[in-house]
């Protein structure tokens, strides 16, 4: 493929704004990249025909001197956000053929801004998964492969389809959502940089719900400055998100690349956990070195509440999500079952539409939920969110963001966790603790294991201090040099 | 906290989620492992400690108490499995 999809984002809209290529020219490489790139399965639906309308009215606004500040780039869409008169199947079933007639928020900025649309990336069905594998449109395989076997592995999750997309240069970047980690645990499978900002900073109308306390809209990109141009893009104040912050958006991209020194960054003691691979150790002492030459002091914290963060969250996000997917009763859109009456139509429809992890999760929800067990186990979950929340509080009062690692392992094969719920849920130890508290995290590329494959180091910042993770993520990756691709193999 | 056959059933039922009798067991014992990690939580001190239900700490904003959309039945209709004219066919909701 041409060297156009070789590019960060940076270069595409310098490129762009030189005249050195237009945005069909650029369009056209990636749609040529998207449908050499099948064997991945990132995509569940590709939108050529509508990308090159898009890149031509570009070329048009460009012409006109009305450019955008993403004039032109082709991005890929997680199949979770809303386009209008676009399928959008939240990697499930049960929305069978749902086309929107409305634009999500996220989405349409980007659209303000001169962003073109590839198509609708691949996803874990409605974001609950860490493997792309409870997708009802299959599992998403991982561009990289570890060295000498051709093992398929998994891209990560839930936005598998998002980091595939970017890491093997089939867009420039992509939107993405995270709610216990799905931004940042494929961003570090995959090698690319992925923020998952402040709860409120983006909008969430529009972006179909898992669990609403919890759900981040966020980029995937190549570089920590791309990174920042989409996150700019897609941030801002939304009266229809009663929950979206109103207030100012920084420049993000003015953050990348100045100093860090003086900085005190908290290293938590907590996140050394029983049988961490010594990879992903020394993974993060390279962090701490890299950032302590940079000028950053390094603080051991203590966020002693750490190890509650995956149990309460698997009640907090089931219970929400039970109450967000009643809307899936084959009524008004999407999936019907044919039954003799109203309740069986419902329950058959539910049951032929929602795959075994969502139902999981639903059990889960209505159970904690249920009469009698409501204070035992939900209320319960949220003192303890309060009690996680507070730990990172007192740690802000002595840092001004913690490093830590990403993942507690790289990329596994597909298939490798899938008969065990609890293993699977292990892979967001280090990320769930960031929704629950509602802060920004991001996951910069650090460098390969001894099997070749990426590994990330997570930066968490306090809240809307988006700003100061994209200099510190900046630091990383210049002191990193990651620049490995995965072979092309498909 | 072990989940037995009757108590899936019925959480089943509540969340109107038809699962076929072979399923039953299996997931009994899949919920059960999930709630018997899940009851770590047990351990935590939570005496005194307001329940976290946002990351927001803002108020919840207000708006005027007016109609800001609507008029448009054929965007609400058209993903309707079923419809005649204006309207949502639905089966019998009352006998």
């Amino acid at each position: 493929m041409s060297s156009l999809t070789d590019l960060t984002l940076r270069a595409a809209l310098d490129g762009l704004s030189s005249g050195a290529f237009s945005s069909e020219e650029l369009t056209r490489a990636h749609i040529g990249a998207v449908e050499a790139a099948r064997p991945l399965n990132a995509f569940i639906l590709e939108t050529p025909d509508k990308a090159l309308e898009m890149a031509r009215a570009s070329d048009a606004r460009r012409a006109a001197g009305e450019a955008g500040a993403l004039e032109g780039a082709p991005l890929g869409i997680k199949d979770l956000f809303c386009t209008n008169g676009v399928t959008t199947t939240a990697g499930s079933r049960i929305l069978g053929g749902f086309t929107p007639t409305y634009e999500s928020t996220v989405t349409s900025q980007l659209w303000r801004d001169g962003a073109v649309m590839l198509g609708k990336l691949n996803l874990d069905e409605f974001a609950m998964g860490s493997s792309n594998e409870t997708s009802a449109y299959g599992p998403v395989v991982s561009p990289w492969r570890r060295n000498g076997d051709a093992s398929p592995l998994t891209p990560g999750g839930s936005s598998g389809g998002s980091a595939a997309a970017v890491a093997a240069g089939l867009c420039l970047g992509a939107t993405a959502t995270d709610t216990g980690g799905s931004i940042r645990q494929p961003a570090a499978f995959t090698g690319t940089v992925g923020i998952k900002p402040t709860y409120g900073r983006c909008s969430r109308w529009g972006v179909v719900a898992f669990a609403s306390s919890l759900d981040q809209a966020g980029p995937i990109a190549r570089t920590v400055e791309d990174a920042a141009l989409l996150l700019q893009s897609m941030s801002g104040h939304d009266p229809k998100d009663s929950t979206s912050l109103d207030v100012e958006v920084p420049d993000f991209a003015a953050f990348v690349g100045r100093s860090v020194k003086g900085l005190r960054i908290g290293v938590p003691k907590e996140y050394r956990v029983d049988g961490m691979p010594a990879e992903i150790e020394a993974l993060w002492e390279q962090g701490i070195a890299w950032l302590r030459e940079a000028g950053c002091e390094i603080v051991e914290v203590s966020l002693p509440h750490t190890r509650y963060a995956l149990p309460a969250y698997y009640i907090v996000a089931p219970a929400e999500a039970s109450s967000n997917l009643a809307r899936y009763d084959g009524m008004r859109y999407g999936l019907r079952a044919d039954a003799a009456s109203l309740t069986d139509t419902y329950e058959k429809s539910r049951a032929e539409g929602f795959g075994e992890e969502v139902k999981r999760r639903i059990l889960i929800g209505t159970y904690v939920l249920s009469a009698g067990y409501y204070d035992a186990y939900y209320l319960r979950a949220l003192k303890v969110r309060r009690r996680i929340a507070d730990d990172f509080t007192e740690a802000f009062g002595k840092v001004d963001a913690l490093l830590t690692p990403t993942a507690p392992s790289a990329a596994f094969a597909l298939g490798e966790n899938a008969n065990d719920p609890v293993a699977m849920y292990l892979n967001d130890i280090f990320t769930v603790t960031v929704n629950l508290a509602g802060l920004p995290g991001m996951s910069v590329p650090a460098g390969l294991d001894a099997r070749g494959l990426p590994l990330g180091l997570q930066l968490i910042g306090r809240p809307l201090d988006e700003g100061l993770l994209f200099s510190l993520g900046g630091a990383i990756e210049k002191a990193a040099g990651f620049s490995a691709k995965p072979a092309r193999w498909w | 906290m072990a989940i037995d056959a009757a108590t899936v059933r019925k959480v089943a039922r509540l969340a109107r989620i038809a699962e076929p009798e072979a399923r039953i067991e299996p997931l009994a014992r899949e919920l059960t492992g999930i709630m018997n990690w899940i009851e770590q939580l047990a351990e935590v001190d939570i005496e005194g400690v307001e329940p976290m239900t946002s990351a927001v700490s803002q108020p919840a904003p207000l708006r005027d108490d007016v109609v800001t959309e609507g008029g448009d039945p054929e965007r609400i209709l058209a993903n309707a499995p079923r419809r005649a004219g204006d309207f949502f066919v639905v089966p019998k909701v009352v006998e």
